[in-house]
């Protein structure tokens, strides 16, 4: 169990998606204006996250990995390693996924599928959302473990951007120079938050 | 009144259209120093207080001069303590010059301390001053605000929290990270959401971590190394810090540590004024020592055999390393922290929680105080923005 929760923590705080690997910027930086709005995006990228990633990981260990299909008990398939379509098969389970998702909000919450608009369907290249599934490859989780880890990498990248509309929701009274307002003084605070965010860096859990 | 007089005759060449336009800020500036300026508001009922912006930052100013001052002292006073048992007699660079002009380096003179601290403080303040208050000029002749005495308090509390053995250049690289990145690329004094002298301080920290922690950056004193109270309690345990120091030394502050920090009594006295004057706001002040107080007890009780920091218990934690400092003067800064109230308590309580988690989990800081106000400055919008809600449902509800 303490592993389980080391690894949230970990991946909700030490390594946040948003300001420690940098990754999700493009949604990061479009949907952060209103504090709602960001909630809503933040929730739609936990609820992607905690179900890719672990779909990932069943398509990874019983059909692509080296040797993966040794379950079919078929001679020919057992030496069978088709990890080089990970890329592939990963964007296309989270399309789908999100396509899913799309529809069960246009039904059940419109106001948050209208506030998302575009964005939601864009969450389908967010680098946050494939990264996961490539660190969880890379890192070699289980079943559990990538659900516990897709679940805390959306957390932290939830976290991320709703702090972020916090700030920009007060700077919008500051008098930022004009060159600044919108997208370049957005990834100065960025920055500035992954400094804030350092503090964790160097925790050994 | 010949000094207004002068003003008032230089005054058509600042103004739009004359000479000088460009220097306005400046000018403003000067004026405002002597005379409280002329412009008032015209319509709309609003509260006439004699505290304004000015007088608010200038008392803040003079809150960290018990700490300044002693901290001159305690520099001086470790550093030849440390000269008498090493049997070095006398400063090798530039500032042993200065120092050998007016004093000597008995451990026992006041005088002596005071002025081989002085020696070390002085330029770093300067450098700061100078450098940050450039900037400061810089945007406001060119963006067209007020030169504003909140920098004598940014420039202050920076080159308080800085090691005295940092290079001059690295504190000016520092104060202007600090100044452009953290306050004047979002709109100057007010609009910030980052605590600049603690961004400045960041900054530092992460570019050159050599010269900012470490064991050979407190005492000012060539190759001499000291480690500070809180890395001899990570690394060797709370006996061992005890052995060394007792909680009274620590709360007077006869400890290494950078130049403001070490008197956790210096502190308070300029506390007590911030809070008489209502400036500091006592709501931030609890939430951060319940925060510390709490956490650090609950480490208390559970214990850990590998880690000696668990066993810290609350009244070291007060005393030792950049607490106090925070507490007082970084975490209370208006603009970057939490502005309702019941929102300042849950501000406060954070970055005590965030300061106990950093001292006592993160092995790579032993000091945790910086980074943690940076912390809750981040969450400071949110925490206002949820507290608003919270009310705006309640009035609701009550129809």
């Amino acid at each position: 169990m303490e592993h389980y929760l080391t690894l949230l923590v970990r991946a909700i705080f030490i390594e946040n998606m948003a300001l420690a690997f940098f990754l999700g910027m493009c949604t990061l930086l479009a949907i952060s204006k209103k504090i709602e709005a960001a909630i809503g995006l933040g929730i739609a990228v936990v609820v992607v996250l905690a179900i890719t990633v672990p779909a990932n990981n069943v398509i990874y260990t019983y059909l692509l990995a080296d040797g993966a299909l040794a379950w079919t008990g078929i001679e020919a398939l057992a030496s069978v390693d088709l990890s080089f379509l990970g890329l592939l098969s990963y964007i296309g389970v989270i399309a789908a996924i999100v396509q899913i998702l799309e529809m069960v909000l246009d039904r059940y919450v419109p106001k948050l599928y209208n506030t998302l608009g575009v964005f939601l369907p864009l969450i389908t290249v967010n680098c946050a959302i494939l990264g996961a599934s490539l660190f969880m490859v890379e890192r070699s989780y289980d079943l559990a473990e990538s659900t516990v880890y897709g679940l805390g990498a959306g957390l932290g990248w939830a976290l991320a951007i709703v702090v972020m509309a916090g700030i920009r929701e007060k700077l919008k009274y500051s008098d930022m120079p004009e060159g600044l307002r919108g997208l370049g003084g957005a990834f100065m605070i960025v920055g500035l938050m992954s400094l804030g965010f350092m503090s964790f860096g160097g925790i050994d859990i | 009144m010949g000094l207004r007089k002068l003003l008032d005759s230089m005054e058509p060449h600042f103004n739009k259209g004359g000479k000088y336009e460009k220097f306005y800020a400046l000018f403003e500036a000067v004026d405002t120093i002597f005379y409280s300026p002329a412009a008032v508001t015209k319509t709309g009922a609003h509260v006439r207080d004699g505290i304004d912006l000015k007088r608010v930052m200038i008392t803040v100013w003079l809150a960290a001069f018990p700490a300044m001052f002693y901290g001159m002292y305690n520099l001086g006073f470790q550093a030849n303590t440390a000269m008498a048992a090493a049997g070095i007699t006398e400063v090798q660079d530039w500032h042993g010059i200065i120092i050998g002009l007016f004093a000597g380096h008995d451990p026992a003179s006041i005088w002596d301390c005071f002025w081989y601290g002085a020696a070390y403080f002085v330029p770093v303040y300067m450098v700061t001053f100078i450098v940050g208050g450039f900037w400061e000029v810089v945007f406001a002749s060119i963006r067209g605000h007020e030169i504003n005495e909140g920098f004598f308090v940014t420039s202050i509390l920076f080159a308080l929290i800085c090691p005295p053995t940092l290079p001059l250049w690295m504190v000016a690289m520092g104060i202007s990270f600090g100044v452009v990145i953290g306050k004047e690329i979002f709109g100057g004094t007010g609009k910030n959401f980052l605590n600049p002298a603690l961004t400045g301080r960041a900054f530092v920290f992460f570019a050159y971590p050599a010269f900012m922690s470490g064991d050979a950056v407190w005492t000012a004193v060539d190759g001499y190394t000291g480690a500070t109270a809180l890395s001899v309690a990570a690394s060797d345990g709370m006996v061992a810090l005890q052995a060394q120091y007792s909680w009274m030394d620590a709360f007077i502050g006869r400890i290494p540590g950078s130049m403001g920090e070490v008197s956790t009594l210096a502190i308070f006295i300029g506390g007590a004024l911030l809070l008489l004057t209502r400036i500091a706001s006592w709501r931030i002040i609890l939430g951060v020592f319940l925060g510390m107080f709490a956490l650090s007890s609950l480490f208390n009780l559970v214990g850990s055999d590998s880690n000696p920091m668990f066993a810290m218990t609350w009244e070291w934690h007060l005393v030792l390393g950049g607490f106090a400092f925070g507490m007082i003067f970084m975490a209370t800064d208006p603009v970057s922290a939490a502005m309702t109230n019941v929102g300042k308590y849950w501000y406060g309580a954070l970055i005590g929680v965030m300061v106990v988690l950093i001292r006592v989990v993160n092995p790579a800081f032993p000091e945790g105080m910086m980074l943690a106000i940076l912390f809750a400055n981040l969450f400071a919008a949110l925490i206002d923005h949820f507290v608003v809600q919270a009310n705006v449902r309640r009035r609701l509800a009550r129809g």
